[in-house]
């Protein structure tokens, strides 16, 4: 089955007009030498088997776990809307528009997501969507390289441990200093990062909730940074953004995330994407995709792809990226989750992960032994110190079908017997109940 | 037609959410809590619906369409592939990065190893990471690998070289990874040049990036002796797998020499495009590069376990959150499932018949740069229609008042006023006799009635669109509410 649909007779009369006796004279301009050596796959099968072979792969799979865990993978409802609308085979099954007449539902939609992100966030300008989160600080780093003309960057230790692994990887082959700060308990340590800013730095790089899960008024860092010739780059967790303060009235200049948390479903992580948002001045200087407002002939709105010139297609090699593709449906799933929410759905989902958190936060430190090492407020996560190392623990709730949460001693060595624990709306009071029955039990039984 | 926040009326509400089943919190500090509205549009579900559904009727598809965008291979996504993707929706991404939590993502696990496995030997490489999360994506990673096995062996490079007819994001990736650009011209058979690639190459270049068959759609009978002059300085090679559904059971990358690979899965695999993403790129690498792939890497373990590795030491390092563009790999994977060995092989020809029925039946009307026999695309040239003053861009837009979503214009950089079109094997005679007859009717127009081209499209929601005032005023968010 390859679903080619011309019959023997159609191969005939195409094979005529085109002057050739058979398909293997097409292949013709390929030397002898250079055929394949080997192609040993397996036969086909219909769609029916191999459902029931993916199905058994997906039995392989655990199900029905308890999620307390994060790390940059959020389990939250999605609305049935979301996959009902984006699944609109035009917009699946259309590619990036660049012919914008017969385009314009793909443009408008990332119009309306680019709008959201820029409300969201407190920016000016925002593109079409970014791989995911990780990747998009990478690119946020470069942009304040970029914009600033300069290259040194201090990273809080405090973001996603895998973010940072990111920005190193993009970095790896560049002239750049990274001054990395070590995380303390609570808020980013001002102290080291005043210590490191100078006025050679591109960027303070921050992540607020940081991997801790402690929030942090960001204002302070960023008039410092400015008052350096510095920008203040801030990842954030999007579904906090509805009852905390956005990181433009922080001052921050460049601001990115990971949108799975937004309509998009965990997937064992991806795909989803990133967004990344900046404030006016520095649009020239923003990787991917742009969809701009104008008018037709006939002075309608419409939209099209704008300042292409910074991208790779036009520039080549002086691009502000290699990026080519966004991640245009999960995008659109991030916008149709947003809309369907609402601005009072919205600030209701921040204020429930808020609350549940809160919640478990107290009922589980509330076990003997058992302390939380945020020193400031949390949103939907929060470490908790363990009398114990945390491995062991965790690998003991799994066997109750409880992921309760993130060890931390692969990620700091120092926090062993930490982990991070994660708690969005779709966890029960009931749930955390049993996990912190289930913890008590681990740690004392 | 109105945008969503046009359409918001405040206090409206769409989707309701559970209601709490805790005690309210106390509140946060109130230098951390937000003092305005974030401006989210309040609807209905109903609007909602009703919006986005007419949204999405403002687009042409592969659903809807035919869409012979050259380079992109827009193919038939098979629906199937939807409903193996939705198996795997809930797996967590951190679970088998917690002790003992392998057990748990056992079949996701297995799917990444055994797609790897495939696509391993569709392109005769020895291993391949899944992680890179768009074509350019693996572009970066491969280069970056060549970059730490030079870095490794105390190679000091500096450049790397591209063709002309190269995709952009050849150039851009190699920047990425540190590297400075030699750009080589193609020749009159629209190959890149032996003679001035032979006079670049030096030690100081680290690797040649190629894409075969090239974006005229031309296979480069020479690139054999390109690899071995690229190693004879020890460069490595790197393959561009934009368009690999041209040859596949015919030709091998790694078999011809090739050191690295990074295939589109949302072309040659299947995948939907999803109006511009998610794709992913995954890279493959002969044995020598093995120890510099991303981590983490995924092993068999046992008989039937698998696993993951993170330390590796020579590696790159992480280049996306975690294992790359999971729902899209499953999605390709069942798509290699259900086609097998004969499958893709049948893929491939009629890709490549698909695209000679087309030049054949055109090239009465189109310039052809490039005469010989082509693989899954043709590449034509509007150069006579532009002495009616009529442009490619302007055969584009006639076409979408036909109902055919246009082939790619101005690419390959190389020919003037380029038209690629790319049919893929999915398409059926009768659908691109249609195609054919437009375009004839097209090439007619641009001599006796140029004006027709030009005013096009007339049957859109919008006319041509000014893209230099979008340009220039930089309008990209809404802002009034």
């Amino acid at each position: 089955m390859s679903y080619c649909p011309n019959t023997p007779e159609e191969i005939s009369d195409m094979l005529a007009a085109i002057g050739a006796v058979s398909v293997d004279d097409l292949f013709a301009p390929i030397p002898a030498a250079l055929r394949a050596k080997s192609f040993d796959l397996p036969d086909g099968m219909s769609e029916f088997e191999m459902l029931r072979q993916m199905q058994y792969l997906a039995d392989r799979n655990a199900k029905h776990l308890s999620l307390f865990i994060g790390g940059g993978a959020y389990d939250h409802v999605i609305p049935a809307v979301v996959d009902h609308l984006s699944g609109r085979a035009e917009f699946y099954t259309a590619y990036t528009p660049y012919q914008p007449e017969c385009s314009q539902g793909t443009l408008q939609a990332l119009f309306e997501y680019q709008s959201v992100i820029c409300r969201l966030t407190g920016m000016d300008v925002s593109n079409a969507s970014l791989y995911d989160g990780g990747t998009a600080l990478a690119e946020a780093a470069v942009m304040a390289m970029r914009a600033t003309g300069r290259r040194k960057l201090i990273l809080d230790g405090g973001i996603n441990p895998y973010h940072r692994q990111i920005v190193a990887t993009y970095l790896e082959d560049q002239e750049v200093e990274i001054v990395t700060v070590t995380p303390g308990t609570g808020i980013a340590d001002r102290a080291a990062l005043m210590a490191a800013l100078d006025d050679r730095t591109a960027a303070i790089v921050v992540q607020n909730p940081n991997f801790f899960g402690t929030l942090d008024d960001l204002s302070d860092l960023a008039a410092e940074a400015h008052g350096k010739g510095a920008l203040l780059v801030a990842s954030v967790y999007p579904i906090s953004l509805g009852m905390v303060k956005s990181p433009g009235a922080m001052g921050a200049d460049i601001v990115v995330g990971d949108g799975q948390c937004l309509g998009n479903p965990l997937s064992f992580g991806g795909p989803a994407f990133g967004f990344i948002a900046a404030k006016k001045a520095f649009i020239r200087s923003m990787p991917g995709r742009i969809i701009g407002q104008t008018v037709d002939r006939q002075g309608r709105r419409g939209f099209v792809l704008t300042l292409q010139a910074r991208e790779q297609h036009i520039k080549r090699h002086k691009a502000t990226s290699n990026i080519c593709s966004n991640q245009g449906l999960c995008a659109l799933k991030g916008l149709i989750f947003m809309a369907s929410v609402g601005e009072t759905g919205f600030a209701e989902l921040a204020r429930l992960n808020y609350d549940k958190a809160e919640y478990a936060k107290e009922r589980l430190s509330s076990i003997k032994g058992v302390t939380v090492l945020n020193s400031g407020a949390t949103f939907n996560e929060f470490t908790l110190v363990l009398p114990t190392p945390a491995e062991p623990v965790v690998e003991r709730l799994l066997h109750n079908r409880i992921a309760a949460g993130v060890p931390l001693g692969g990620f700091y060595p120092h926090l062993a017997d930490c982990m991070v624990v994660t708690v969005t709306e779709k966890r029960t009071r009931a749930e955390i109940d049993t996990l912190a029955e289930k913890l008590q039990e681990a740690l004392w039984n | 037609m109105e945008l969503i926040f046009e359409k918001s009326v405040t206090g409206r509400r769409g989707v309701r959410l559970p209601a709490s089943d805790v005690p309210r919190a106390a509140a946060l500090p109130a230098n951390l809590l937000h003092s305005a509205p974030v401006g989210l549009p309040e609807v209905a579900e109903l609007d909602l619906v009703r919006h986005f559904t007419n949204l999405s009727r403002r687009n042409f598809s592969v659903d809807t369409n035919f869409y012979p965008l050259g380079s992109c291979t827009m193919k038939y996504n098979v629906k199937a592939l939807e409903n193996a993707a939705g198996l795997f929706a809930g797996v967590h991404p951190m679970l088998p990065l917690l002790p003992g939590g392998e057990t748990h993502a056992q079949g996701a696990l297995e799917m990444l190893f055994e797609l790897g496995g495939l696509l391993s030997e569709i392109t005769g490489m020895d291993e391949v990471t899944t992680q890179p999360l768009a074509g350019a994506h693996g572009e970066m990673t491969g280069v970056m690998i060549i970059a730490a096995y030079h870095r490794a062996r105390g190679n000091k490079k500096r450049y790397v070289v591209v063709p002309d007819s190269s995709h952009g994001t050849n150039p851009a990736s190699a920047a990425m990874a540190g590297y400075e650009i030699i750009t080589i011209p193609s020749d009159t058979s629209g190959d890149m040049d032996l003679e001035l690639f032979r006079q670049a190459m030096t030690d100081e270049v680290a690797a040649v990036m190629m894409t075969c068959p090239n974006t005229l759609g031309l296979f480069n009978p020479h690139i054999k002796e390109i690899c071995d002059i690229a190693h004879a300085h020890d460069a490595l090679c790197y393959y561009d797998g934009a368009n690999l559904n041209a040859i596949m059971g015919k030709v091998r990358p790694g078999d011809v020499g090739f050191d690295v690979i990074h295939l589109n899965l949302h072309k040659t695999f299947g995948t939907p495009h999803g109006g511009g993403g998610p794709g992913s790129g995954p890279v493959g690498v002969k044995e020598a590069l093995i120890p510099y792939l991303p981590v983490p890497r995924i092993v068999k373990t046992s008989e039937v376990d698998f696993g993951i590795e993170t330390d590796r030491p020579l590696s790159i390092g992480r280049t996306a959150n975690f294992f790359g563009n999971f729902g899209v790999m499953v999605k390709a994977y069942a798509y290699i499932t259900m086609l097998g060995r004969a499958g893709l092989i049948q893929v491939s020809e009629q890709a490549v018949l698909n695209a000679n029925y087309i030049m054949a039946r055109l090239k009465g009307y189109y310039d052809l740069p490039f005469e010989q026999t082509c693989m899954h695309e043709c590449v034509f040239s509007a150069s006579r229609q532009l002495k009616h003053g009529v442009h490619a861009i302007d055969i584009a837009k006639f076409l979408i008042d036909r109902g055919f979503h246009p082939p790619t214009v101005y690419f390959p950089l190389n020919v003037k006023e380029a038209i690629m079109i790319e049919p893929t094997e999915t398409e059926s005679k009768s659908t691109m006799d249609a195609f054919i007859d437009v375009m004839i009717e097209a090439a007619g127009q641009a001599g006796h009635n140029p004006q027709a081209l030009l005013d096009a499209p007339l049957t859109m929601p919008v006319s041509r669109l000014d893209e230099t005032k979008a340009a220039r005023e930089q309008h990209v968010c809404c802002v009034d509410y």
